[in-house]
């Protein structure tokens, strides 16, 4: 059964899989099936991946960095980052970089140990797909609207802030 | 005073609902007890030894007396008739119900409080000089910055899940008052090379097992920059600080592993690329936050002295417990909640209605949190502190100790602390016991005595001029004491006189330490000044050879 996510809000059927999925299954089946693999892997054996036929993603640790991603952003049309568990917040960092910094536009996912209480803030640096259980799937999408006001400026498009207020401009 | 326009009511309200459904999910089983740890936590719920611990907010240690009045009758309805105020300028209650807390929360919203993010691992409440805007020589009031830095990191979306906790203070006076320097980012308010106000930021600086002193990462930030500055800061450490080992996640470790040089550097870099997009803190912004500080209506009354009449109790109380005041016929009254036999910190409910009271009558309806766990009536004419004095007496509150040895600082310890190695309120009533000759205890001058239960220094005993740290010994309280601690401008950790003692022999080993700075010090030498020209040596020899022959 294909995995479900939460995609802009929505409940949708994954089409990605992971490097260590695809190589379980039948490799014919999913030669061009869009494809994450893990950053590392994409930096010390590119030229297996780089001649690909389908659709690219990478898989960030938090560890990486991604000023040494960004040459290569191009290649990719998804950026999963990675939550080992649920105090790790160094993605929420690598998805504002990601957004602000380097203009990246396309599907930018929360994988690993993700909730529906860090949905909200996760969607305010930028991420824009979460992969949650499937206990947590029928409610989260009521996560975004936690809160309808924030005191910060951040990616808040598709959030229902009504009160959106940077610092400076004041309410 | 600040107060909340509708985004920061919205906040809270919905706050209140967010934290009620994680309550009801973890009751209901559908939150694993793990996964209701990190939820409880940022809304400042502990579960400790007894009973959960609700830690509620205090910005900056700034009540009114409306505030002050529900803080009592939470006391009152949902825990035992008291709370306890910590160095943090918060409170804390040791005996809320779980199932209640939710409607703990929704009374602090009425009242435009809250717990957000009073535990865990994420931006702090923020603290600052309990003389604020009150002290004569400051450059500046730092409580519109608080408050500007208060709404920035109040559920910063980038630093909710940071290595460890992190906390703030600011200060605007040369003295510090609020430990600035051991905080993992301290703010100064200084003026520029043009004569402008920014600040000195430092960072790094932190108690508990490595207690390190922060150290000056940039010498003067226009103030424009401030949030861009603290946001390069937290980035740098939210990427780079340790998460595998939590006694070397705070930023203090990673400061102290890259060298200050190296970190001030990436901060540096990483601001140099932020700092375009903001949040730039406008002029408009900070003569708003400013309005909300303004002067109260002081009215002109003579300097006098009131005391000079009255019974030496009332003359001791004035000269100790109130403060100078920038304006003329006004002091600033300490509230001591240091009364010799209670634990050090502890309000009952109806001493906080008593000084909700007071503030209504004489100090413009506010009342502060010092960071030495005492209350602050701040503006009080002259004239009327006799009464006051009066009415605090009557109230159990008006101990006159603030800034001597029994002003101690005491964190709650081995009595509902599950992490306490030794009890800490038994040791502090030991050395009242001891130490209750007030003609004594004034000739000792200014001293103060920082006690923790355990290695995470909740009591702040490495500042301490005498530090007492509980430590487990074959599962017996025993005491491990050092002297020469500070906190203030002159910041310095205390050094270990020796082999730690037991419980009952602390005041002995405290009063052999006295008896020699009284023999040796010099003509209005303070404690801390004799041990600093000293050295710990000579204390030590009284200490051990008087402990053996005893
Ligand atoms: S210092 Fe230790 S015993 Fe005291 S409150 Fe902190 S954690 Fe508890």
């Amino acid at each position: 059964m294909p995995r479900c996510l939460l995609r802009n809000g929505q409940l949708v059927a994954d089409e990605w899989l992971y490097l260590a999925e695809a190589a379980a299954q039948d490799l014919a089946v999913t030669a061009n099936a869009p494809l994450i693999v893990p950053f590392s892997q994409w930096q010390s054996e590119p030229d297996s991946l780089r001649v690909r036929g389908g659709r690219l993603g990478v898989l960030l640790s938090p560890s990486d960095q991604i000023e040494a991603l960004a040459p290569h952003l191009a290649r990719f049309a998804l950026v999963a980052a990675q939550f080992p568990g649920p105090g790790e917040g160094r993605g929420y960092t690598q998805a504002r970089l990601l957004r602000e910094r380097w203009n990246f536009t396309g599907e930018l996912r929360a994988s690993g140990y993700v909730r529906r209480d860090q949905l909200f803030f996760m969607a305010r640096c930028g991420f824009n797909s979460f992969e949650l259980p499937q206990s947590e799937l029928p409610d989260a999408a009521r996560a975004f609207a936690t809160f309808t006001a924030a005191y910060q400026t951040c990616n808040d498009a598709g959030l229902p802030l009504k009160l959106p207020r940077d610092i400076p401009a004041n309410a | 005073m600040y107060r909340y326009d509708l985004t920061d009511k919205t906040l809270v309200k919905e706050r209140v609902a967010q934290f009620r459904d994680q309550t009801r999910r973890y009751l209901d089983g559908s939150l694993s007890e793990d996964e209701f740890r990190g939820l409880r936590l940022r809304n400042g719920l502990y579960i400790q030894r007894h009973a959960p611990m609700l830690r509620v907010a205090i910005p900056y240690g700034l009540l009114s007396s409306i505030q002050l009045r529900t803080l009592a009758k939470i006391a009152r309805r949902y825990d035992r008739g008291y709370g306890h105020f910590t160095t943090r300028q918060n409170i804390q209650y040791n005996w809320p119900k779980l199932n209640e807390v939710p409607d703990i929360l929704a009374e602090l919203a009425e009242v435009e409080m809250h717990a957000i993010q009073t535990s865990g691992n994420c931006i702090r409440n923020i603290t600052s000089d309990h003389l604020a805007g009150v002290t004569a020589n400051e450059l500046e009031d730092p409580r519109p910055w608080c408050e500007i830095i208060r709404q920035w990191s109040t559920f910063h979306p980038e630093f909710t899940y940071l290595p460890r906790k992190f906390k703030i203070a600011v200060t605007g006076a040369p003295q510090d008052r609020a430990a600035s320097l051991v905080h993992d980012v301290g703010v100064h308010i200084v003026r520029g090379p043009t004569g402008d106000i920014g600040f000195e930021i430092l960072a790094g600086g932190g108690l508990g097992r490595t207690p390190i002193i922060g150290q000056v990462v940039r010498a003067f930030l226009p103030r424009e920059h401030l949030l861009t500055y603290l946001t390069a800061i937290l980035r740098i450490y939210n990427l780079e600080g340790r998460r595998d080992n939590l006694t070397k996640a705070r930023i203090k470790i990673l400061v102290r592993s890259m060298g200050i040089e190296e970190f001030t550097r990436r901060v540096e870099a990483e601001w140099e690329l932020l700092r375009g997009a903001g949040p730039r803190v406008e002029d408009t912004e900070v003569a708003r936050m400013r309005g909300f500080f303004t002067p109260p209506a002081y009215l002109a009354r003579p300097d006098t002295q009131p005391d000079a009449h009255r019974e030496t109790a009332f003359r001791a109380w004035y000269r100790y417990n109130t403060a100078p005041h920038k304006v003329p016929g006004y002091r600033a009254v300490y509230v001591s909640l240091k009364k010799p036999g209670s634990p050090p910190g502890d309000a009952t409910d109806a001493q906080m209605d008593l000084v909700a009271d007071l503030a209504d009558r004489y100090s413009f309806g506010e009342a502060r949190v010092t960071h030495t766990q005492n209350l602050l009536l701040a503006d009080v004419e002259q004239h009327k502190t006799y009464e006051l004095w009066q009415a605090l007496q009557a109230a159990d509150l008006a101990t006159p100790n603030i800034g001597t040895l029994t002003d101690m600082i005491c964190c709650p310890g081995l009595d509902f602390c599950s992490l306490a190695n030794a009890g800490s309120i038994d040791v502090a009533k030991l050395i009242n016991e001891r130490f209750d000759d007030y003609d004594y205890i004034y000739d000792l001058g200014e001293i103060d005595v920082k006690m923790s239960g355990c290695m995470n220094a909740c009591g702040h005993h490495h500042v301490g001029n005498i530090g007492i740290l509980g430590v487990d010994k074959g599962g017996e309280e025993w005491y491990q004491i050092t002297i020469g601690g500070a906190a203030g401008a002159d910041a310095s950790l205390g050094s270990v006189i020796g082999p730690s003692v037991a419980k009952m022999q602390v005041p002995e080993t405290i009063a052999r330490i006295l008896d020699v700075y009284v023999q040796r010090r010099r003509p209005e030498e303070r404690f801390l000044d004799t041990v600093r020209r000293l050295g710990v040596k000579p204390f030590k020899e009284r200490v051990y050879a008087a402990l053996l022959a005893a």
